[in-house]
């Protein structure tokens, strides 16, 4: 019965309509309305995904779901939607955040309830259609178009230094962006199609590959962010509201590594392949070096943030190291582990990060700090939350049997293959990681109660617990049988490294 | 039948999950009571069931390995969640089992009144699980979850008491050092799958002679080849060095004491800390190729076993006393295994899991009647107030001493005589520090037993009239740990190290020529002989003149100690600091980083990334827009909008 919907254009247009809808129930003596409304859309498109689930066939590498109709045809520009095994995932991802983000959000926004919620259903929109997107300008505008809520979300709702943090976000990552217009327009006139797949036949020289493959890189390394093109990450995760962290860091983020998944590696294979180098060093600075800046940290929202950019610095160290492993043993079969381990890394980053970020929300609104300094003893006043946000450490650390050991165990040792040296740096985040992580926790949550403040915090109850269960449920399952979601990988995953092994020189 | 082992042992490994999770999740529902029955029971089964195990195994024979599911498959590589099942496992799980059995008995007197009851509950039944998934696995990803759960518990346990600033460092510091150990063993797992293609053992252990035969060589520093069977045995052997606290990644096995007794007695040393020992001997039939892997196990075992011993004289804390003791034994277990002595590296552990669960829980028993003061200064003649606890502490002295027929003697012995037998390269130094070992052993455990139960009372007229012995579930398991402490050594030295075939002969793989055990098997006339022959042997006479020594210093001449301190006052020193390790540690690693992690963050990011490029470019386009200002807004989407004009210039002008 499913089989007829346009079932990718519906999880795209229905939360941003919804989101309409929303804004239309009015100011905030009609909160409840708006919440339940924005909860109602979220159920729905929910529910979508079920279809979307069940109905994808893991055997295929083929776009599926597709949808294609003519937009700007004097342009060659299509509405073309499509799933394989590496945009699926993210797209449920991206629908289950926003999801549990409107009920994060339930009680802890009480200002402007109608527009908060309503960013976010758009925002769900938008990401999915960036994670469908065929059609590489269709692409460019949900990606361009992703930014404005989210420079609202961190300009309305966001703490003291919101102005600095939201325009530096917005600058930073719309200049990155700009340079891959210059380089879509520019293989669209070699293809005469804006088309995304047929980018991938179109043979390029060295140094043009070379240049696309720079301005990809910029917008992309902007958007994960990678090393040194980090530190607006930092000031806006710590001025964005929870809500908007969340969604900036589970989902946001991985736009960046799906860049290099559907555009670097595909369409500039050869010049993937040359600056390698650069791309591992960069990710092996990322995880090295900004662990110990994250070890640095006073402001614990700080800290998570530089602990995503090291844990996404895992990603990209597995989406390029791929060709020194092929080139080691000559087999593709023995890259797979590498991508498919930067696939649950995202994931799993969206679940335990996410997870922490709304703790951090839980307690922000309780202390109404960020500082570690004004912590002490939480998991007296509130053990069950100091046990979820344990367990969300844990998969932070890549602890075995959470799902954020999988990702990092995947990578580290595919990374043998290539050379020993990046196993040797890569593996040192099972020190690093803890050492931030574990400090962390001991300071906020272990020792006497610090102060008044914390003697009356009380612990989680109602919607908070509910979305610590689910994001906890989830971190456990992946943790425990990764196979079905790696199941979901395969097919694309060894497509993508077929077509980016190939050498497009001729 | 093999369908009967597999639901077997899935039965011993997940029942004291449930009880367990039963008791983390629904303790408060359930309650004080309920939280100990719905953990003991499935504890009490998972032993007996290990029992029955046993007698399959290693009685009848069987073995099992197989997968429970497939946990993940990727590209080439294929990983399972699967047992293997062999004397060696059915050993291990008797022994996990039977410990924690007792410890959990016995933590129901000790953690009475405790606010946190259910939750130290829930804690010891899942490191019973992550402990049982260790020793069961049948490759290296269920090894590693094993091994990273049971760090996991030790350190939720050792921070048990979170009020307590102590016991957050030490947890921490414990969970980090182990990490540096983790960090050697994920090498050494990523290269087994890069040059083995599999993580599954019997799969491994075949390719390994021929990888050897063939030479394969790894050049990890540009000029230099090493073979890479010794790279991947000397990086697994730093796994087994965080979590068996090997010198200089002891540090944190001391400062585990912060955590409650019980546990340290079924974590710090019957089971977890053993971990590396089995991990080793498991791995037998890849550090058989390595002559210098075995060189450098056998070294470091047996100089921990010497040095951290002496430490151990020194302290006036009676559960650092055992910790330290613990260190020093882990140590003979270890230089047995350098030493090619598998069977007698596991045996030592078995009979130390039993006596030293037994010292344990003996200081226990005397902390509860102290008080929670655990410092032998405040104590003194305890054997008028607790016989029962002093005789099973005597007799977990008298063990540990290496005291003929106690069952410490035994597996000692053997290891001493297997070391005195290996020809490894750095077997006589290895010697001569287990040689001088068995002094110190012997001097430090009757220091304190002499300390603490004989001497005169020392602890202030308040608590000497409260002063009792220990309720009946605490001297339980006391008597039940006690009767196998005495017998197991004589009963077991003869299957277990001497027999035609012994009992893990299957499951430890030696080269011809490395079976010491073999050698000095020739001497072995049965148990009895080999007690009486003890009489003729030099650790005997160590360890009788370090009980001697021990009278002599606090009975007999009470003023010598205190004079030898001040003649030795350097040496004292130097025990007193414990070599200077955890001051180095502080100072370089904890100081460093800090310093390093500030240098990152304000020069790095803030100083050059943040205020010189990015906002440095932004007051680089503020002061250009300067000069145009007339021409333009100021509007942020204006700029976007001549950005993207330009764009569309540049690329016209690629384009034509």
């Amino acid at each position: 019965m499913f089989s007829n919907l346009p079932l990718l254009s519906l999880l795209i247009w229905l939360p941003i309509v919804g989101g309409g809808l929303v804004l239309l129930t009015g100011d905030d003596r009609h909160a409840n309305k708006a919440r339940w409304l924005t909860l109602a859309i979220a159920t729905v498109t929910m529910l979508l995904c079920i279809p979307l689930y069940l109905g994808f066939d893991t055997a295929t590498y083929h776009m599926q779901f597709t949808e294609l109709h003519n937009w700007i045809p004097r342009y060659d520009v299509y509405y073309s939607l499509g799933v394989d095994g590496i945009s699926m995932p993210m797209v449920l991802l991206s629908t289950f955040t926003t999801f549990v983000v409107v009920l994060a959000s339930w009680k802890p926004i009480k200002k402007n309830v109608a527009q908060y919620m309503a960013l976010f259903l758009i925002m769900q929109g938008l990401m999915v259609g960036v994670f469908c997107a065929l059609d590489s300008i269709l692409f460019y505008v949900f990606w361009e178009a992703m930014l404005i809520p989210m420079y609202l979300t961190i300009g309305m709702w966001g703490m003291e230094n919101r102005v600095y943090a939201s325009i530096k976000f917005f600058i930073y990552t719309f200049l990155g962006s700009a340079l891959m217009l210059v380089a879509l327009l520019y293989l669209r006139y070699y293809a005469h199609s804006f088309s995304i797949l047929a980018f991938y036949k179109l043979p390029l020289t060295m140094t043009e590959q070379v240049f696309i493959f720079l301005a990809f890189l910029l917008a992309f390394a902007v958007k994960i962010p990678m090393f040194p093109f980090h530190t607006w990450l930092p000031d806006a995760h710590t001025e964005a509201p929870a809500g908007g962290s969340v969604v900036l860091a589970a989902l946001m983020l991985k736009m960046g590594v799906y860049g290099f998944l559907r555009f670097s590696l595909p369409i500039t294979p050869d010049a993937s392949q040359a600056l390698e180098w650069l791309m591992i060093i960069l990710s092996l600075v990322a995880v090295i070096y900004i662990s110990f800046v994250a070890i640095g940290q006073k402001d614990m929202k700080r800290l998570i943030a530089y602990s995503s950019i090291a844990h996404m610095g895992f990603a990209t160290l597995a989406c390029f190291m791929i060709y020194m492993i092929i080139n080691r043993t000559g087999n593709i079969a023995d890259a797979y582990m590498s991508l498919e381990g930067a696939m649950v890394q995202m994931i799993s980053h969206a679940f335990s990060t996410g997870a922490m970020f709304f703790g951090i929300g839980i307690l922000y609104e309780r202390m109404h700090s960020r500082m570690m300094a004004d912590y002490g003893g939480i998991v007296n006043t509130m053990p069950v939350f100091a046990a979820f946000f344990m367990l969300f450490a844990m998969s932070n650390v890549g602890l075995p049997g959470t799902s954020g050991f999988v990702g990092e165990f995947m990578i580290i040792l595919s990374t043998f293959k290539a050379s020993f040296w990046i196993t040797f740096f890569a593996a040192s985040t099972l020190i690093l990681g803890a050492a931030y992580t574990l400090w962390m926790y001991k300071r906020v949550f272990f020792g006497e109660i610090a102060n008044d403040k914390v003697r009356q915090c009380e612990d989680i109850h109602g919607t908070e617990k509910v979305v610590m269960t689910v994001l906890a449920v989830a971190v456990i399952f992946i943790g425990v049988y990764p196979e079905p979601l790696l199941n979901l990988f395969h097919a694309s995953v060894g497509h993508l490294l077929q077509i980016s092994h190939i050498s497009k020189l001729g | 039948m093999t369908n009967i082992l597999h639901n077997l042992s899935l039965a011993i490994v997940l029942l004291p999950l449930i009880g367990g999770l039963i008791a983390g999740l629904f303790g408060k529902r359930i309650g004080i009571r309920g939280a100990h029955w719905v953990t003991i029971i499935p504890v009490g089964l998972s032993f007996f069931l290990s029992v029955l195990l046993a007698k399959f195994v290693i009685i009848d024979g069987q073995s099992y390995n197989g997968v429970i599911y497939t946990w993940a498959v990727s590209g080439s590589f294929h990983f399972d969640v699967g047992f293997l099942i062999d004397n060696l496992t059915a050993l291990m799980m008797l022994i996990v089992t039977f410990v924690s059995f007792m410890v959990h008995i016995y933590s129901v007197g000790y953690m009475q009144g405790d606010k946190g009851y259910q939750r130290f509950f829930s804690y010891i039944s899942v490191f019973t699980f992550a402990m049982l998934m260790l020793v069961t696995a049948n490759n290296f990803l269920q090894l590693f979850f094993g091994w990273e759960g049971v760090g996991l518990v030790s350190y939720l346990l050792i921070g048990f008491w979170y009020n307590r600033e102590a016991a957050n460092f030490g947890s921490l510091k414990a969970f980090l050092v182990n990490r540096v150990g983790d960090f050697g063993f994920i090498l050494a797992i990523s290269g087994i799958l890069n040059y083995f293609g599999t993580v599954d053992y019997a799969q491994v252990f075949a390719q390994v002679p021929a990888l050897a035969k063939a030479h394969t060589m790894i050049s990890i520093f540009p000029g230099a080849q090493w073979s890479v069977i010794t790279v991947i045995c000397i990086l697994l052997f730093i796994g087994a060095m965080g979590k068996s606290a090997q010198m200089p990644l002891h540090v944190w096995l001391p400062e585990s004491m912060e955590g409650p007794t019980p546990i340290s007695a079924l974590i710090h040393a019957a089971t977890m800390v053993t971990a590396g020992v089995f991990m080793v001997a498991r791995m037998s039939p890849i550090f058989a190729f390595s002559q210098t892997a075995l060189s450098m196990v056998l070294v470091i075992g047996a100089a921990g076993a010497l040095f951290t011993g002496l430490v151990a004289i020194v302290q006036t804390d009676i559960k650092r006393v055992v910790a330290y003791s613990t260190l020093s034994q882990l140590g003979y277990m270890i230089a047995a295994l350098g030493a090619s002595a598998y069977s007698a590296g596991i045996f030592h552990l078995m009979t130390h899991a039993c006596f030293k669960a037994l010292l344990f829980l003996s200081a226990g028993s005397v902390i509860i009647a102290m008080h929670h003061d655990q410092d032998m200064r405040n104590m003194g003649n305890l054997k008028k107030y607790m016989p029962i606890t002093y005789v099973c502490f005597l007799i977990g002295a008298l063990a540990l001493a290496a005291i003929p027929p106690f069952s410490g003697f035994y597996s000692k012995d053997a290891i001493i005589e297997a070391i005195h037998a290996a020809t490894v390269p750095g077997a006589k130094f290895a010697y001569v520090c287990v040689l001088l070992g068995s002094f110190v052993t012997a001097l430090y455990i009757f220091r304190a037993f002499f300390y603490t139960f004989h001497t005169k009372e020392r602890m202030d007229e308040k608590l000497r009239s409260e002063l009792k012995e220990s309720s009946w579930v605490v001297c339980l398991p006391l008597i039940l740990l006690a009767i196998p402490s005495v017998i197991i050594g004589a009963l077991l030295v003869k299957p277990m190290l001497f027999s035609q075939h012994t009992i893990l002969s299957k499951a430890v793989f030696m080269l011809p020529g490395q079976d010491v055990l073999k050698k000095i098997a020739i001497d072995f006339h049965g148990a009895f002989a080999m007690t009486l022959h003890s009489i003729k042997t030099l650790p005997f006479w160590f360890a009788v003149s370090g009980i001697f020594v021990a009278w002599l210093s606090y009975i007999a001449l009470p003023q010598l100690p205190s004079i030898l301190t001040k003649r030795f006052a350097w040496i004292y020193q130097i025990l007193q600091d414990k070599y200077g390790f955890d001051d180095f540690n502080q100072l370089v690693f904890v100081r460093g980083c800090q310093r390093l992690a500030k240098a990152c963050y304000l020069v790095g990011d803030k100083k050059i990334l943040d205020h010189g490029l990015v906002n440095g470019s932004g007051r680089l386009v503020v002061w250009a827009s300067a000069i145009g200002r007339k021409l333009q807004t100021g509007y942020l989407y204006h700029y976007a909008f001549a950005m993207i004009i330009g764009l569309l210039a540049i690329l016209i002008w690629l384009v034509f």
